[in-house]
């Protein structure tokens, strides 16, 4: 019996069994598609000046009376069509929460690799560091990056450098779950006899930390990595609703919603509510997603 | 013809491994640092071509004193030489490098000792690649088949992942592992005490058969007497990181004289069901962190006197065996 | 007399998606009171099995497929829950391989014992910690007064595998389950171990079932040995029997491989090697289990599955043994 094709049987078998995850995984899969394939499929470019009509601002849904059949989701008060703001959006919020991610994990795990198999002084510096910058809450932390950026760099820079600046703000304040759980499975591995048996054959210690201990630890980085996309579009959007995330000429969903909340109380509600849908399904299905692989993957639970 | 120069010489050697509380839990409870002696003053030397057993319960060192020999920790104390060159000085590590390659080990557990990510052949190829022995991916292919047969498996087993195969097929991995860069001392460290008593049986016959073949010299470390006398020419008893008792196998079995010996024969299960008589065993082995004053071995000893409890026992050697304990030295038993 | 416990064709499966794996198939053994059986097996055998079978601590989805427990002539294979769990501390004890994770670290050995007791036993709270003090006593404590408030990480190794002990003897068991109880300990604390558990056997005339791999424990506490292979019984039959002369060629073969000192110089054979190794339980060889193992294999081996019949003093599953003389030359 080939355990290693019955392990992927079982994940596979597992994910069949369960009717959310099914739902979940087809949900997320239709945000992401059609994001990346918004620039072909979004019946309108909203950031093209030329193409905004304002005569059609304002417009309501399509089923609502005064709707019109070419703009089913409404426009906004320029006249950009909703359904494709939302598509674009999207697309950008996908794109820093997983750049974001990025970061965070090849920084996070380098160091908890570092931390873990090095010990004595290095471990104890890197985690102190580690436990320093989680004492300030991510908006925080993301804040304070945001706010140096901009003073630092010249008024011209702000529009291209805003999204740049928001990833790494965003990596910046998520390294650190990942460097603690790399930390504590390195710490175990270390200890094992597989990467004894390396030492006694003569391996320099960065070999042994790259090719025997890292595939070993990597597995519940991918579990959090996939809840950490969720929770990074949201810093996002929170970062962007604030006003200091993507310039307003990318808008992400975060800006979307932004703008949306003040036309809300003169009754124009499809501005915010649609923008809000679109994030919270994105977000839940790709936390149900990372909930699944995570009690698939946990080798008690099976 | 043997040379008369041992292959692996120990002297002095000690290990020490501090245990204490973290500093801020001492420095708020006044606690003192506390030291385990692991190893402490052992001194033997291993022929080329024998094996040499080393034997003790849970807590005698010898774990601790294999890794010593291979280079996983630096001695505390003493001195371990290979082929006449010493390798425990970590400033020296350098000149000790090309003795390292001629040893290797072979660890406890089948299951911990190959990284489950890698597969077969690489893991046996691993000391080909790191001692450079060849560059040619061919000739590397062709080393690992070879070493694979040699210990039982199939060239084919090479593509598979060490889950795939059962605890005694990988004990047979890691065999072929320690072989690869042509060592000639190999370190077992309780390389059967995880198997079942068939599969001990195939890895038993197999390490001998490797030894006659290849000239192997092999120090080999087991709580079980009856596994030792299979495979030993010299044993070695350990007790709280003592060396206690050293001789040939023959004469360990029918005389042994340090009483920890005698104590641990007795506790040996009598499957021949001849009905002996057997002196009830006394007490645990101590707490390490705290082990009894004089003779480690005196709250255990039927035989201790008030010398025993002031005054460690030296080794004395009576011709090719030694002794640790004053009874024996003062032929009181 | 009615034994204490008798197992009838037992048969536990674990439902997969790829069809049902038989772990037990078929063991059908007897236990009487006072006496020690031992149940040994290499990994894989299914000795562990049937005694978490007894015992009703079998882990879903295993479950039992067929056959008949009886505790004292009572079946307990089929009862709910609730009334295993009665039973299963009151008149079933059970040792474990690991003490340390036998006993619960948070609360003292004293509250342990005493809480195990009351819930069998009617006690108020002074007599059952006057109980728990004779039996911590009887199992070798020293200074149980002082002892008996003292936590499991305050014990050694040995003495807590005492105290697990105590604790599966606090509501008179007429049965014991023991798996692997001295595998963890050192070599010379397992001698100590093996010698109370004997004593405490004949002494309360309780039954116990000591479950392990190693031959030798069971060389010296056990009465008579059942030695089971992929799940089914080998060989049984009183201790000295099975060891000296064993009749199954499996038995055989796993006594030659064992390791054994030599006294006087005697020259040094190779150890006896059985080839390959125990099917695994969704590869189960048709007919005998062990003939594509066997030396003595023929043609009857491969087709038809031997029953337990009578060989010599003992009882072995191999067509060896067969009377008829039907097919067969060996």
């Amino acid at each position: 019996m080939d355990l290693r094709t019955l392990w992927q049987h079982d994940l596979a078998y597992s994910f069949r069994r369960s009717p959310v995850t099914i739902a979940a995984a087809a949900l997320a899969l239709l945000c992401v598609g059609s994001a990346l394939l918004a620039p072909w499929i979004a019946p309108y470019n909203p950031f093209d000046a030329a193409s905004l009509d304002l005569n059609a601002a304002l417009a309501p849904p399509a089923w609502v009376d005064s709707g019109v059949a070419a703009h089913p989701l409404g426009t906004d008060d320029q006249g950009r069509d909703m359904l494709s703001t939302i598509l674009y959006g999207t697309r950008i919020s996908l794109a820093v929460g997983v750049a974001a991610v990025l970061f965070s994990v090849t920084v996070g795990v380098a160091l908890g690799l570092l931390s873990g198999y090095a010990g004595g002084r290095v471990d104890a510096f890197l985690m102190r560091v580690a436990d320093v910058q989680l004492s300030f809450p991510p908006i925080l932390v993301a804040l304070l990056i945001n706010g140096v950026a901009r003073m630092a760099l010249p008024n011209s820079a702000q529009e291209q450098i805003a999204i740049p600046v928001l990833v790494l703000a965003l990596g910046v304040s998520g390294w650190v779950q990942y460097a603690r759980t790399v930390r504590g499975s390195t710490l175990v591995e270390k200890n094992r006899e597989y990467v004894q048996a390396a030492r006694v054959i003569g391996r320099h210690p960065l070999a042994i930390m790259l090719r025997h201990v890292l595939p070993n630890v990597l597995g519940p980085v991918l579990v959090i990595a996939t809840i950490h996309i969720a929770t990074a579009i949201i810093t996002e959007a929170t970062l962007s609703f604030l006003g200091v995330g993507v310039p307003p000429t990318t808008p992400s969903l975060g800006t979307l919603i932004s703008r949306g909340n003040e036309f809300l109380i003169s009754g124009v509600w499809w501005i915010v509510i649609f923008p809000g849908f679109a994030l919270v399904t994105l977000v839940l299905s790709v936390n149900l997603l990372g909930d699944w692989l995570r009690d698939a993957l946990n080798p008690k639970l099976r | 013809m043997t040379s008369a120069l041992p292959l692996l010489r120990l002297e002095g050697v000690g290990r020490d491994f501090d245990v204490s509380r973290p500093w801020l839990n001492r420095v708020l409870e006044g606690a003192p640092r506390r030291l385990l002696r692991a190893v402490d003053g052992v001194s033997f030397e291993v022929r080329r071509g024998e094996t040499l057993a080393l034997v003790g319960e849970s807590g005698c060192g010898k774990s601790t004193l294999a890794r010593l020999i291979v280079g996983l920790y630096a001695p505390s104390r003493g001195r371990i030489e290979f082929d006449g060159v010493e390798v425990s000085d970590p400033a020296r590590r350098s000149e000790a490098a090309p003795m390292r390659r001629r040893m290797q080990m072979i660890f406890q557990d089948p299951y911990a000792s190959l990284n489950p990510r890698w597969r077969v052949r690489e893991i046996v190829a691993e000391p080909v690649v790191v001692l450079n022995l060849s560059k040619d991916g061919f000739k590397i292919d062709e080393r690992v088949a070879e070493l694979l047969r040699q210990v039982g498996l199939a060239p084919e087993d090479g593509a598979k992942y060490p889950h795939e195969f059962s605890g005694g097929q990988r004990q047979r991995i890691s065999i072929a592992r320690a072989l690869a860069g042509h060592p000639e001392f190999l370190v077992c460290d309780e390389p059967t005490s995880a198997l079942d008593v068939s599969v001990q049986a195939q890895i038993l016959n197999l390490m001998r058969d490797l030894q006659a073949r290849l000239g192997l010299t092999y120090l080999f470390i087991s709580h079980n007497l009856a596994v030792v006398s299979q495979i030993a020419d010299r044993i070695g008893v350990m007790y709280l990181g003592r060396l206690v008792e050293l001789a040939s196998a023959a004469d360990l079995f029918a005389r042994p004289r340090h009483p920890y010996t005698r104590m641990l024969l007795d506790a040996v299960p009598d499957l021949e069901m001849s009905g002996r008589q057997r002196t009830p065993v006394a007490g645990e082995v101590p707490n390490p962190l705290a082990p009894p004053a004089g003779c480690a071995f005196h709250p255990r000893c039927p035989h201790a006197d008030e010398r025993c409890r002031r005054e460690s026992p030296a080794l004395q050697w009576r011709g090719e065996a030694a002794a640790a304990c004053h009874a024996v030295e003062e032929q009181r038993i | 007399m009615t034994p204490v416990l008798e197992i009838t064709d037992l048969r536990v499966e674990f439902p997969t998606r790829r069809g049902s794996l038989v772990a037990v198939d078929g063991v059908s053994l007897a236990i009487a009171p006072g006496e020690v059986l031992g149940v040994v097996g290499e990994s894989g055998a299914g000795k562990s099995l049937t005694g978490t079978a007894v015992i009703g601590l079998l882990e879903p989805p295993g479950r039992i497929a067929a056959g008949e427990i009886r505790l004292e002539g009572e079946r307990i294979d089929r009862l709910p829950h609730e009334r295993l769990r009665r039973i299963r501390g009151r008149r079933i004890g059970a040792i474990f391989q690991d003490p340390l994770t036998s006993l619960n670290p948070l609360y003292t050995i004293g509250a342990q014992l005493v809480e195990t007791i009351r819930t069998h036993l009617d006690l108020g709270a002074g007599a059952a910690r006057e109980r728990a003090l004779a039996l911590l006593g009887e199992v070798g404590i020293p200074a149980p007064e002082a002892r008996i408030d003292h936590y499991p990480h305050q014990f050694s190794g040995g003495m807590r595998q005492r105290v697990v002990i105590a604790l599966a003897l606090c509501a008179e068991p007429r049965l014991i389950i023991a798996d692997e109880p001295t595998t963890a300990l050192d070599v010379s604390i397992q001698a100590q171990i093996i010698q109370l558990l004997k004593r405490l056997a004949r002494d309360h005339g309780t039954a116990v079932m000591l479950i392990t791999h190693d031959m030798g424990v069971i060389a010296e506490t056990a009465d008579r040995v059942a030695v089971m292979y992929a799940g089914r019984i080998a060989e049984i039959g009183p201790v000295r029997e099975v060891i000296a002369a064993a009749r199954h060629p499996y038995t055989a073969g796993l006594m030659g491989a064992i390791p054994k000192i030599r006294r006087a110089g005697a020259a040094r054979a190779p150890l006896v090697q059985i080839e390959g190794a125990m099917p695994r339980l969704n590869a189960i060889p048709r007919g005998c289990a062990f003939h594509p193992r066997c030396a003595k294999c023929f043609e009857r081996c491969r087709s038809e599955r031997p029953e337990l019949r009578a060989a010599g003093s003992n009882h072995a599953a191999c067509w060896l043994y067969d009377e008829r003389p039907a097919s067969a030359q060996a």
